[in-house]
């Protein structure tokens, strides 16, 4: 870049005068159809509400399809995360099995491996989430849709500024032959969460 | 696609790192989601590779805090974005100067 600073801001200009000349560059920037008014919509709602479960899923996939590093994930998560360039949390990861399900949630506020999975859902924030899914997890889990047998052992882990917890889900049967990164696609939030299990492909689609 | 967050943008770390709490972005204003969007969907748009606007971000919070500025994050963020427009050509800072006048005489009245 130049060096030169010549617009002035040696000085807080006031608020106003901020949004009056960002006002002025869309209103240019749209004159110019150098962008859409639409389009900054769409980024910013896209921004705020969900910066994606991508990473995680991708954690998720390769403890799928490497069993050793599926040990090293469970053993040690926040080692294992820092293993894929994920990192700035600690993190324990909890495995589900026919016979465990395991659930996430903060009881105190909304602690959430946001690095991860992106921005935590308004649910999760709410307070009948973060009381319900400790007194009565059962009946919260299959509001969301998953209806565990009463064999199925439910463990509750709840969130902390310093413990951040992230579900290894299930891999669903039937996707033996799919590779890491189709595996990762079927990943949810919610799985990882807990409130979801990872459906196949073909009911994923549906 | 302008729906899918990308990492590169979300996850940018140090100084440049976007103001979030709890993981959530933070606007403190209306003009600071619109300047964000603009840079944003423009680069989704390929007018710029993101890294470059990021560059420009960095100097200019280096710049700031050397000089030992308040001004807010948005506020070098849009210095820096106008910085970028004028070095692509895409942007004239006399017209930007001018455009701003006519809103604040009320000249102009687009809502964003």
């Amino acid at each position: 870049m130049s060096g030169t600073h010549e617009h002035g801001h040696h000085h807080r200009e006031p608020e106003s005068v901020l949004s009056l000349r960002v006002r002025a560059l869309e209103s240019l920037l749209v004159e110019k159809k150098l962008v859409s008014s639409e389009a900054v919509d769409r980024v910013v709602a896209a921004y705020e509400q969900d910066i994606g479960p991508h990473n995680g899923a991708k954690v998720v996939a390769r403890a799928w399809i490497d069993p050793a590093y599926r040990a090293r994930l469970l053993a040690d998560g926040t080692a294992a995360i820092e293993e894929l360039g994920f990192g700035g949390v600690d993190l324990q990861v909890v495995e589900n099995t026919p016979g465990v399900h395991n659930l996430v949630v903060c009881t105190l506020c909304s602690c959430y491996p946001h690095a991860l999975i992106g921005l935590p859902p308004v649910w999760y924030k709410s307070f009948e989430y973060r009381s319900r899914a400790v007194r009565e997890p059962r009946v919260v889990l299959r509001e969301f849709g998953v209806d565990l047998p009463e064999t199925t052992e439910i463990r509750i882990w709840d969130s902390s500024a310093e413990l951040r917890y992230l579900v290894l889900p299930e891999r669903p049967a039937g996707t033996e032959r799919l590779a890491e990164a189709e595996l990762a696609k079927l990943v949810t939030r919610d799985a990882m969460i807990g409130v979801a299990v990872v459906k196949p492909p073909a009911a994923a689609a549906r | 696609m302008d729906a899918v967050p990308n990492r590169e943008i979300a996850d940018m770390k140090g100084a440049a790192a976007l103001p979030r709490k709890n993981g959530e972005l933070v606007f403190d204003e209306a003009w600071q989601g619109r300047i964000f969007g603009m840079t944003v969907a423009m680069s989704h748009d390929a007018c710029f590779a993101w890294r470059n606007f990021q560059s420009h971000l960095i100097d200019e919070i280096g710049h700031a805090e050397r000089g030992g500025e308040s001004t807010s994050y948005y506020e070098r963020w849009l210095h820096a974005f106008e910085q970028l427009l004028a070095d692509k050509g895409l942007l004239d800072a006399g017209a930007l100067d001018e455009r701003t006048r006519e809103f604040e005489s009320g000249r102009r009245d687009d809502v964003f």
